[in-house]
């Protein structure tokens, strides 16, 4: 094998770490970065394009302070615009705009940027003309944190169920160790479909969003379970737990000492690609009709109005939120692939069917 | 043979588990077509209980599984409330378009990925090993349903392929040529979309694989024979590195049947995935029992097709004797 480029795998580990924690402090304070809350309308500019920032005025005059000019729905045109050549409007940087809650908690007014007398819209605005670069932060807290979420529910059950099967051993391991392999047998999004459509598909945004991530969770188990209980057979039979337990240990200190912190690399891994797997478990749902409901935006929904054929023909800046979400997933797989690299040759990838990479 | 009996018995044994659980997750939902029905207060609540027990729908769960079992047995699979008749008339339609789709993407994937595996395998450290990890990499960061979107977007901005469906309007008055053209160019986007996302996996472990077998000694000692490079690559290496990729070959359709839900809604391809959607909508919970056990049986069936021919590729799994 040649030297993976980059430096050492722990290096690597640190450097994808970095961007990835770059990359969600962007969505974690959207309230600062975002200039308007996700739900707010402005029905008079329904699906405008992104707003152009402008340095230069029509006179050829350069400008320090970028300025935009607002879109002017265009005379007997089927809702198309252009910009106000009369207007100037100055961005301002880091003013008290409309309140939110920092982290869901702290009341605040901050804003990294904002316009006076007219919207600006980074990635222009969808057919409520709500601004699409506010519902795409915002929209990241729900996508993100439902990954998240779900994937520690699975790691939790997966935890518990392998720990249970690899260390009791016996018919609980092969009774525990068949429905795994039931779970595993079904293509997986067939599985989190049907699972959903035994579930009240009317609900509230916040009971849709737990509704997503137990649905998840619970598809989930079955692959974080077979790969620990795999790390507890063979902890089982190593050397110094078998000494431990000549020494008298009992089980449940063998358990908590020696073997689990066994699973701690394998568990981290399988976080790393589970996450990101999850987060587009939570879109893929959302896309649909599935999971979280508007007005609660979520990267899901956000990409759902693709689904109009119009939308899809007209309008393109409805799907630079996909385009933005791809890095996320890059940060998540180089994170993967550095942590197998550091963690060692633990076989992750490839065994158990049917799950999306 | 009694590897396979084995094989085919534990797939039998899978998908009975399956219908099982997929009929408890049913009979625990909270609502169904029926109920429903119920807020339509055109409908009389007279006809709705004559339904129930037209449909056992108010007998106990071990009997309507029992029933519901002998439906499938009778080859009827339960019975779809908004269609109004038997589900596998509903699924045979569209088990067909899904087939399709999905058989052809993998045979052209499989097609791509082996060239492609091969030749970074031997290639290994230099550009076209570079170039492919890149460019599989950078394949496998974009999510299906993005990709999905990506080329739908291509094929409505420039117009040379049709933007989903299966077939134009007017095709039934064609000829036959025509017809399958007319089908291959629908085809294409859904196709494009499921090979460019089950790809990257593939290479991998082709390259994987590859790589290893690379390293042994008895290609060693054939390349001293005077054994040409290519011959030594397609007639030594790879048939010594095809027992875990026939194994993926199982494994790589479930994916790929996940990934051709999402394509199939995006692109409006009457398959499997569609139906499954509006049944999870409309609470035709029969229909989405129906779906789900399909695409196991595919998963199923895809898996024994994968151990047929590992028991065809390799003699050590034919060989019933003592270990030797």
């Amino acid at each position: 094998m040649r030297p993976a480029p980059g430096g050492s795998p722990r290096h690597r580990v640190f450097v994808w770490l970095v961007a990835l924690a770059v990359l969600h402090a962007l969505v974690v304070f959207a309230g600062v970065i975002s200039p308007y809350a996700p739900e707010e309308q402005d029905r008079d500019h329904a699906y405008a394009p992104p707003t152009r920032i402008h340095w230069i005025d029509s006179r050829g005059g350069f400008h320090p302070r970028p300025f935009i000019r607002p879109w002017l729905p265009l005379e007997g045109g089927l809702g198309e615009f252009a910009e106000d050549p009369a207007q100037q409007i100055p961005l301002r940087f880091l003013v008290a705009g409309a309140p939110y809650r920092l982290l869901g908690v702290i009341p605040c007014r901050l804003h990294l940027f904002a316009t006076e007398g007219a919207r600006i819209s980074l990635l222009g605005t969808d057919g409520y003309g709500r601004d699409q670069f506010s519902r795409l932060l915002y929209g990241g807290q729900i996508s993100l944190l439902a990954g998240w979420l779900a994937a520690a529910l699975a790691l939790l059950g997966g935890t518990i169920i392998g720990t249970a099967a690899g260390f009791l051993g016996g018919w609980a391991d092969d009774a525990l160790m068949r429905v795994a392999e039931l779970f595993l047998a079904l293509p997986w999004l067939y599985l989190l479909f049907a699972l959903r459509a035994f579930l009240p598909l009317a609900v509230s945004p916040l009971q849709a969003f737990f509704l997503v991530v137990g649905v998840i969770g619970a598809v989930g188990w079955a692959r974080p379970a077979r790969l620990v209980r795999g790390v507890v057979l063979s902890a089982k039979e190593r050397d110094f737990v078998r000494a431990a337990r000549g020494f008298g240990a009992s089980e449940g200190y063998l358990l908590r000492r020696h073997v689990l912190p066994e699973t701690a690399s394998v568990l981290l891994t399988q976080a790393a690609i589970l996450v990101p797997q999850y987060i587009l478990a939570e879109v893929t749902l959302s896309f649909l009709g599935l999971g979280v409901p508007e007005p609660a935006p979520s990267w899901g929904n956000l990409l759902a109005s693709l689904q109009q054929y119009s939308v899809l023909a007209s309008y393109w800046w409805m799907c630079l939120p996909a385009v933005i979400m791809v890095p996320f997933f890059l940060g998540y797989l180089g994170l993967a692939s550095a942590l197998q690299a550091w963690t060692g040759p633990v076989k992750i990838a490839g065994g158990g069917s049917g799950s999306a990479e | 043979m009694r590897y396979l009996l084995r094989r085919a018995l534990h797939a039998l044994l899978l998908l009975f588990g399956v219908s099982l659980l997929a009929f408890m997750f049913a009979a625990m939902a909270p609502g169904n077509y029926l109920d429903e029905m119920r807020l339509n207060p055109q409908i009389a609540p007279e006809t709705i209980s004559a339904l129930r027990a037209q449909y056992g729908m108010d007998r106990p769960f071990p009997v309507r599984y029992l029933r519901w079992l002998g439906s499938v047995l009778r080859g009827e699979w339960g019975f779809s409330f908004a269609y109004n008749r038997p589900v596998a008339s509903l699924l045979v339609v569209r088990a067909r378009n899904t087939l399709l789709l999905a058989a052809t993407a993998t045979a052209l994937a499989w097609l791509l990925a082996l060239p492609l595996g091969v030749w970074s395998a031997e290639r290994a450290g230099h550009w076209p090993d570079r170039l492919v990890s890149a460019g599989s990499a950078a394949l496998l960061v974009i999510p299906e349903l993005v990709l999905a979107l990506g080329l739908l977007i291509l094929a409505v901005r420039s117009g040379w392929f049709p933007a989903g469906g299966l077939e134009s309007l007017g095709s039934g008055s064609l000829s036959a040529g025509r017809k399958i053209a007319d089908l291959a160019r629908h085809l294409t986007l859904p196709v494009a979309a499921l090979v460019l996302s089950s790809i990257p996996l593939l290479i991998r472990h082709v390259r994987a694989a590859v790589a290893e077998v690379l390293g042994s000694g008895f290609l060693w000692a054939a390349e001293a024979h005077g054994i040409s490079r290519r011959r030594l690559l397609w007639r030594h290496a790879l048939p010594a590195a095809a027992n875990p990729l026939i194994s993926l070959f199982g494994f790589s359709l479930g994916g790929l049947l996940s990934g051709s839900l999402i394509v199939e809604v995006v692109m409006s391809w009457p398959g499997l995935g569609p139906l499954l959607l509006e049944a999870i909508l409309t609470r035709d919970l029969y229909v989405v029992i129906g779906c789900v056990l399909l695409s196991t049986l595919f998963l199923v069936g895809g898996n024994l097709a994968a151990d047929l021919l590992l028991y065809w590729a390799d003699p050590r799994i034919r060989w019933e004797g003592p270990e030797p």
